[in-house]
């Protein structure tokens, strides 16, 4: 016990300065012993103490000698724990728990050896019984345990074996505190429960139920109430009030529907109000009628006559200008070299045959060559290769050195058109009788913007993708391929010397109608040769419903051609041919110019000098094609022997013979003595014909069969190209072979040219006049040695004078006056003539012949020549006309006043010539 | 016949291209050029002339339209009105 008690002490003691420097304990008061518990982890008996050596030898429990790990319990009485408490007091290991000593109920304490420190200290005071026991207890079954276990692994080394089961043995529950934690947390009854009993009597049970129901106001406290009353000791008076104030647009929808007016189209149809018949009769007799004509019709006359009289406006002050400008000085040269252009590569030893100005685009001529061999001299060149290649070249006026494009032809061109419903699409007559066609219309926009260019700088081209271009700088022109060549079997055996587009309304087709084609294509051609042939040519290509893109690649045309006429290369066929014939003698005319009368020729240019004529045989192929019956076909026929054939080409099937008999009312005049170089109508008048031939021209007025109009006399050279002026009704342009052109003026000398100029050395080939503005007339001559020359006329020369439109029509009207005058007169003289060889003959029979016609005509021809020497040599002498050079002994016609007096000198001189 | 003889007169002077007389309503009665012509120059010259005569009895309420000569370049138009009808000629006054 007193042992105990010092180790109590001691552990007491031991604590103290354990606790002090462990944080876990608190800080020991010497008067709290409890608390030197481990009740702070749960085990409040076991007080843990230091043990000093000494007292370790007082109560035999030295470390690792008496008491092991092992062996760790010691039991100590308690009178020795006290006995070495007083012996020792303080110094007692056991002082600190002295009080629990004391307090031990048992006798024998149990101090444990704590090797591992377990409790803090090396010793421990086990202070309750229980504690002890189980202390000492479970250490036996431990090492009991301990021992099986040891057992056991060894065993299980060996072998397993199963263990056997052994049921868990009930062991005493260990209190280690927790029953006080459950205790604290255990929710008790702390209040009794107040118990209550209701009862009810047994009969009352299910019975049924009445409600009744009740005011529950008029019991008393059977509700209670708690009004509310304004407390007068509580009063605010609410000065300020927050109050938000939202504002929100009213927000309506409406909707509405309009009326949707949508353009409509919408069409009239009218037509006028008209009288019948009887209602215009009816007012016709009215008498209303009757009285408004007497009174109206004073008025008109007045008018009417008033306008007769003069011409109320007529502004003196222009008319003043006019004479002015006519009677003024003339101008020196009538003609001003504008331009010239030639070309040294293509020109070389050619002449221009034939040229044409480019109908819309302003400035662009375009020229054609051919070779100055003559056929003989071309058949024995049998060398091709010599001779160049010909071309058409296309010359813009603002660029006079470089060609602006170059057409190719297979033969040399003698006369070549553009179309005047499609200026790029150009038809050209080859040397050969071929029939050739161009389409320029990818080079169109080329050639519309040319510009002026500066010497020296290159032309502006357009990149056309298509254009097969030779290698070449990019300052040559681009070299065109023709589109469409017509087969040389059908074509014409000579030369095609002459080629006109048609117009729409002259068309050819299967039907009999007229179709009249209202888009006013050019859609066929007109070709003659001096093979006797006019043939007519169809070119599809121009169609309205225009097959343009065809893609037959027949043969194989070279790209950059167009397609327009693929399919017509060599084998394009004419529609019609037409043989010449005369009716009379069964000879052929070989016709060189034709002339139509329903159709404008207003570009012929083309030159061919005198060639050797030969009569061909008639050529077979006529094609049946029924001609349309409501157009005019007449014609008008240069030919190449000089004659002028009037007739028309309407093909006509002999019934009898079933031949072909054309040519029906024909009319042939030879007045020219070589080939017909221009038969050209006028551009005023439709029916005044300009032919020109050899070293004459004759001016022609269709329906006039008597004979020319007019005739010139014969000239020096020979006359090889001629136009009329494009503005003046009266002035025509006549082109000589010594290279001047003359200028004749109808209004001022019909018997001489009124101007004449030189131009160039060479024979003049071409000549054609245009308008490019209204202030700029061109006149473009062409001449043999292959330059074209554009002059500019002057303003005396395009401007026409007042009136002269009517001024030449009455002088023309004069001359076919004066023309039936002598054909009358001459009729006349003829039944003289008659009458006194009848008499003759009757008196020399035998001796005279009746005269045929022919020797009419000269006889009369023979007289008139002698009537002009003798009227030249009067009006000489009245001194009313200029002593001119003469060249010939053939005059022309002058229309001078003193008309009436020559007649009479006319019949006399006839009478006096039959009378030698 | 009277009418004839007037209207062939009128039509035989110089120049002259057509004769028509129109009445108020603007219906062609006796015309010498062809139908649809005269229909033409029957509506336009009748609207010609009212406004004519309006703007003169504007002008002057105690005036009227005695005649209307319209002159173009090519030819003259004379226009006489009346009451009820209308007598219009065309005449090429260049000598």
């Amino acid at each position: 016990m007193s042992s105990k008690k010092t180790s109590a002490k001691k552990q007491k003691g031991g604590k103290k300065a354990k606790e002090s420097s462990k944080g876990k304990r608190t800080e020991l008061d010497k008067n709290d012993e409890a608390d030197l518990s481990m009740a702070s982890i749960g085990h409040p008996e076991i007080f843990p103490l230091v043990f000093t050596t000494k007292t370790q030898e007082i109560f035999n429990c030295r470390a690792d000698e008496d008491v092991t790990e092992e062996n760790c319990f010691k039991l100590i009485k308690k009178e020795d724990i006290i006995q070495d408490m007083k012996t020792r007091a303080t110094v007692s290991d056991f002082h600190p728990v002295k009080k629990i000593i004391l307090e031990y109920p048992g006798e024998e304490l149990l101090v444990v050896f704590d090797a591992k420190f377990q409790y803090g200290q090396n010793f421990y005071l086990v202070a309750s019984e229980e504690a002890k026991e189980d202390l000492l207890k479970p250490p036996e079954t431990v090492e009991e345990k301990r021992d099986d276990d040891e057992k056991e692994e060894e065993s299980e080394e060996e072998t397993l074996e199963v263990q056997p089961y052994k049921p868990p043995v009930h062991k005493p529950w260990v209190s280690l505190g927790s029953e006080k934690e459950v205790e604290e947390e255990s929710v008790k009854e702390t209040i009794t429960k107040i118990k209550y009993r209701i009862s009810r009597v047994r009969r009352k049970f299910g019975a049924p139920i009445t409600f009744t129901d009740k005011n529950a106001s008029h019991v008393k406290d059977s509700y209670l109430e708690c009004t509310s009353y304004q407390d007068k000791s509580f009063s605010i008076k609410m000065l300020e009030k927050d109050v938000g104030i939202q504002m929100v647009p009213k927000l309506r929808e409406a909707i509405t529907q309009t009326t949707w007016t949508y353009p409509r189209n919408a069409a009239t149809q009218y037509f006028p109000i008209e009288l019948s018949n009887e209602e215009k009769e009816e007012s016709l007799s009215s008498g209303k009628l009757k009285e408004f004509l007497t009174s109206v019709h004073l008025r008109m006359e007045i008018a009417l006559q008033q306008n007769e009289i003069m011409n109320a406006f007529f502004d003196d002050w222009k008319a003043l200008t006019e004479e002015e400008s006519s009677s003024g000085g003339k101008p020196h040269v009538y003609l001003k070299a504008y331009q010239s252009f030639t070309d040294l590569h293509y020109f070389k030893d050619r002449t221009i045959s034939c040229f044409c100005w480019h109908p819309t685009i302003s400035g662009i001529i375009a020229v054609s060559t051919r070779g100055r061999l003559s056929y003989e001299e071309r058949v024995n060149l049998s060398d091709k290769s010599l001779l160049q290649q010909p071309v058409i070249l296309f010359w813009c006026s603002f660029d006079p050195t470089h060609p602006q494009l170059v057409l190719e032809c297979p033969e040399d061109i003698c006369c070549f058109q553009f179309s005047p419903s499609d200026p790029s699409i150009i038809a050209g007559g080859c040397i050969n009788g071929q029939v050739v066609l161009w389409d320029i219309s990818q080079h169109e926009e080329k050639l519309q913007n040319v510009k002026p260019v500066a010497d020296g700088t290159e032309i502006t081209a357009v990149n056309m993708p298509s254009l097969m271009q030779v290698p070449q700088s990019s300052t040559e022109p681009p070299l065109v391929r023709c589109c469409a060549v017509s087969s040389i079997q059908d074509s014409h055996e000579k030369p095609v010397t002459d080629i006109h587009w048609l117009p729409d309304y002259s068309e050819d087709n299967q039907m009999d109608a007229t179709s009249e084609n209202r888009a006013e294509t050019s859609v066929q051609l007109v070709t003659c040769s001096p093979d006797c042939s006019i043939l007519f040519w169809d070119n599809p290509a121009m169609k309205p419903s225009s097959e343009k893109l065809k893609e037959e690649d027949v043969f194989g045309m070279p790209l950059d051609v167009p397609d327009t006429s693929k399919h017509l290369d060599l084998c394009w066929k004419p529609l019609v041919q037409i043989n010449l014939c005369e009716n009379d003698t069964n000879a052929e005319y070989s016709p060189v110019r034709i002339s139509f009368r329903e159709l404008h020729c207003q570009y012929k240019t083309s030159d061919v000098p005198a060639k050797q004529s030969l009569y061909r045989e008639r050529s077979t192929s006529s094609k049946n094609v029924k001609v349309l019956e409501s157009i005019s076909t007449d014609l008008l026929v240069g030919t190449e022997d000089g004659d002028i054939v009037y007739s028309d080409w309407k093909v006509e099937i002999d019934s009898d013979s079933e031949k072909q008999v054309s040519q029906k009312h024909t009319q042939k005049y030879t007045i020219h003595t070589e080939t017909i170089n221009t038969l050209q109508r006028s551009p005023f008048f439709k029916d005044i014909i300009l032919s020109i031939g050899g070293q004459t021209f004759a001016i022609w007025k269709e329906g006039v069969t008597n004979g020319p109009i007019l005739h010139s006399s014969c000239s020096a050279g020979r006359y090889t190209a001629g136009k009329w002026s494009l503005t003046r009704p009266g002035v025509f342009f006549i082109g000589r072979d010594d290279g001047n052109i003359d200028i004749w003026d109808l209004l001022k000398k019909t018997y001489e040219p009124s101007q004449f100029q030189n131009i160039s050395e060479s024979m003049i080939t071409f000549i054609s006049p245009w308008i490019t503005s209204p202030n700029q007339h061109f006149l473009a001559v062409s001449d043999d040695l292959g330059i074209l020359h554009v002059l500019e006329i002057c303003q005396t020369l395009s401007q026409p004078s007042e009136n002269e439109h009517d001024t030449v029509l009455d002088y023309f009207e004069r001359e076919v006056k004066y023309l039936n005058y002598c054909e009358h007169e001459f009729q006349e003289y003829q039944e003289l003539q008659a009458k006194r060889e009848s008499k003759s003959s009757w008196r020399h029979r035998g001796r005279k012949q009746y005269k045929t016609k022919e020797e009419m005509e000269e006889q009369e021809n023979a007289d008139y020549t002698m009537f002009l020497d003798l009227e030249k040599q009067i009006l000489a002498d009245l001194v009313l006309v200029n002593r001119q050079e003469i060249l010939s002994s053939l005059d022309t016609w002058s229309p001078l006043p003193p008309l009436e007096p020559v007649s009479f000198l006319f019949q006399d001189l006839f009478i006096s010539a039959e009378n030698p | 016949a009277e009418v004839e003889e007037t209207l062939k007169r009128i039509q035989s002077h110089k120049g002259v291209i057509a004769t028509m007389v129109i009445n108020a309503e603007g219906i062609p009665v006796r015309t010498t050029l062809d139908n649809s012509t005269t229909v033409q120059y029957a509506g336009l010259l009748h609207q010609l002339t009212t406004k004519a005569r309006s703007a003169v009895r504007d002008l002057d309420p105690q005036n009227d339209l005695t005649f209307l000569r319209i002159r173009s370049k090519k030819h003259e138009i004379m226009v006489a009105p009346d009451k009820e009808y209308l007598l219009i000629v065309v005449q090429n006054p260049c000598e």
